[in-house]
């Protein structure tokens, strides 16, 4: 077992982080072969031994077991974000073994995964933490290590998780002394979240090319649509309405311009993945899909707040280095789940990967279009966290769905080849291109 | 408007000091010729520490872009809400940046592009921060 971190003290060869690279080594020779998902709760009730984290992720990961037409033999490899991602338990009682740590409550490493599930034959195990705790840095990490040949069949878990209580309103943020990183920020009423970073730059974006704060209004309705024809979503089964651009635009601030319908909400949920070798791949129950290439952006900014200039550099970055590595290009792309963690986000992306010709500036013309499922540009298809409920997930499993041909009342009608699937924000990315072909 | 209290470090000490006699100090890489806040064991260019000093810097500045906090995590500042958030770029190398309330600007008038000056407020008697007011 080995812990990963973006500390400078682990190994750094799996990154696909600059220019240069040229196409990736495995491209096409590393496939998804399983998908599987946990029921998506608002928050464990802390009693339900039954829907914690732990066990969402052994329900996930036999589902993309099973998903794949493969048994707990098979696997090999365990790639998990262990997290936390909220707040700890501690200093609750833990209910008892498997639940005598944070450990299935609040993170969920490999070895706690590998225990529960009983996995007979798994020789690496690897959790992905600091710097890395994106799922596309999870699913990217078990790429490189499947093509390199560090293992042959990798059960890439990723666990949110959210507790009881307001998502970390607790801690170093309830004191009146700020301390460490904190002495720079909690003075002034900041504190690090894409949510307040990035709203600052969207607002010097509005104001770079003269665009209403409220042209994300029919984003947001799109992504709600998308996410209630999500099987596991939360939307689709806690609150199974749509929003009006009317409700988005009443929806209260939290950071204005950033509104109450512009955040993803934080969740308890996890999704699996399995990720194999082409030729393994092609013996399974699914058909497969490719992986064309991984990418990581590590963007690091000069000043404090990262500027827009920085933003849409790192956003070209990661766009360049995906056509580089994939041999691809902006025309080839049918499906675009870009992340969407809050919905301020995904313009960077998309303006930068120029897909379906949107270029700087020109995302929320885009947006007014018809970006529905079932139209010519089927836009974050999957409903991402927006539309699902913040796991993290709703982009890769959405990409691979709709290139199986197996998304149902979310199948997109135009062609679904190669698929963008992306997580975090511009400054801290994880992307996938993903194919229904090898090559 | 309440502001949480800084705790200096071994790293920050220099500045927290020079704050609290009205000065604006910054981390100074003299083979890079750049400055660098807040302050780091090394240099973010270069990765050297042996060349990082402290430089006095003109408080001077321009607001870059700001948002209105309504709901911020952090419990001392709740009950000021809502409350100005500012970016202010540093006139003498607008790659540095600042976090500002604009003491003195009403809440969402912000005038993004304005000129900006540095200034002081307390924090907890005999702790000051710095803070930037808008130039009239």
């Amino acid at each position: 077992m080995s812990d990963v971190s973006a500390d400078g003290a682990t190994p750094t060869r799996w990154h696909r982080d600059k220019p240069g690279l040229g196409v990736w080594e495995h491209r096409g020779r590393v496939a998804i072969a399983g998908l599987g998902h946990s029921p998506v709760d608002r928050r464990w009730d802390g009693q339900s031994l039954d829907r914690t984290l732990g066990a969402f992720a052994a329900f996930a990961a036999t589902e993309a077991l099973e998903d794949a037409g493969l048994s707990l033999d098979d696997v090999d490899g365990v790639v998990t974000c262990p997290g936390p991602t909220g707040d700890p338990w501690a200093p609750r009682p833990y209910p008892g073994p498997p639940y005598d740590s944070e450990d299935g409550l609040t993170t969920v490493t490999a070895e706690w995964l590998t225990r529960r599930l009983g996995l007979p034959n798994v020789d690496y195990s690897v959790n992905i933490r600091e710097g890395y705790y994106l799922s596309g840095h999870a699913l990217g990490f078990a790429a490189q290590a499947v093509g390199d040949g560090r293992c042959n069949t990798c059960l890439v878990v990723y666990p949110m998780g959210n507790l009881p209580g307001r998502y970390q309103h607790s801690g170093e943020m309830a004191l009146d002394r700020a301390e460490g990183p904190q002495q720079w920020m909690m003075p002034w009423g900041y504190y690090l979240s894409a949510g307040t970073r990035l709203t600052l730059v969207y607002r010097e974006y509005c104001r770079k090319y003269g665009k209403s704060e409220d042209g994300l209004a029919p984003l947001a309705t799109t992504l709600r649509r998308n996410g209630l024809m999500v099987p596991w979503g939360f939307y689709a089964n806690s609150e199974p309405q749509e929003i009006t651009e009317q409700d988005y635009l009443e929806s209260r601030y939290i950071h204005k311009p950033l509104r109450m319908l512009d955040c993803d909400r934080p969740m308890n949920g996890v999704g699996a993945y399995l990720v194999t070798t082409a030729d393994r791949a092609q013996d399974l129950r699914q058909p497969p899909v490719y992986v064309l290439n991984h990418v990581q952006v590590f963007g690091k900014a000069r000043g404090q707040i990262p500027s827009l200039d920085e933003v849409e550099s790192w956003t070209r970055l990661q766009a360049e280095m995906m056509w580089e590595g994939s041999g691809l290009g902006p025309g080839d792309v049918d499906i675009f789940n870009a992340y969407d963690g809050f919905l301020t986000l995904p313009q960077f992306t998309v303006e930068a990967f120029e897909w379906h010709g949107v270029k700087r500036g020109e995302a929320f013309d885009f947006y007014a279009g018809d970006i529905s499922v079932h139209g010519p540009h089927p836009f974050l298809s999957g409903g991402g966290n927006l539309g699902c409920g913040r796991t993290r997930t709703a982009h890769h499993h959405d990409s691979v769905e709709q290139l199986r041909g197996q998304a149902g009342a979310r199948q997109v009608t135009v062609r679904a080849d190669v698929a963008y699937t992306g997580s975090g924000a511009p400054d801290l990315a994880g992307g996938l291109l993903l194919s229904k072909h090898p090559g | 408007m309440p502001y949480p209290v800084p705790v200096p470090d071994e790293l920050s000490r220099p500045f927290w000091d020079a704050v609290n006699e009205r000065r604006l100090v910054l981390q100074y890489c003299a083979e890079c010729e750049r400055l660098q806040y807040p302050p780091q064991h090394s240099c973010a260019k270069c990765g050297s520490s042996d060349r990082l000093g402290w430089r006095e810097v003109e408080g001077t500045g321009h607001i870059r872009t700001y948002i209105v906090s309504h709901d911020t995590r952090i419990a001392l500042k709740q009950p000021d809400q809502p409350f100005n958030v500012a970016v202010v770029t540093l006139d003498t190398d607008p790659g540095i940046t600042f976090l500002s309330n604009l003491p003195g600007t009403p809440v969402d008038e912000v005038p993004v592009g304005a000129a900006v000056e540095l200034t002081f407020v307390e924090a907890e008697p005999g702790t000051l921060i710095h803070e930037w007011r808008v130039t009239r």
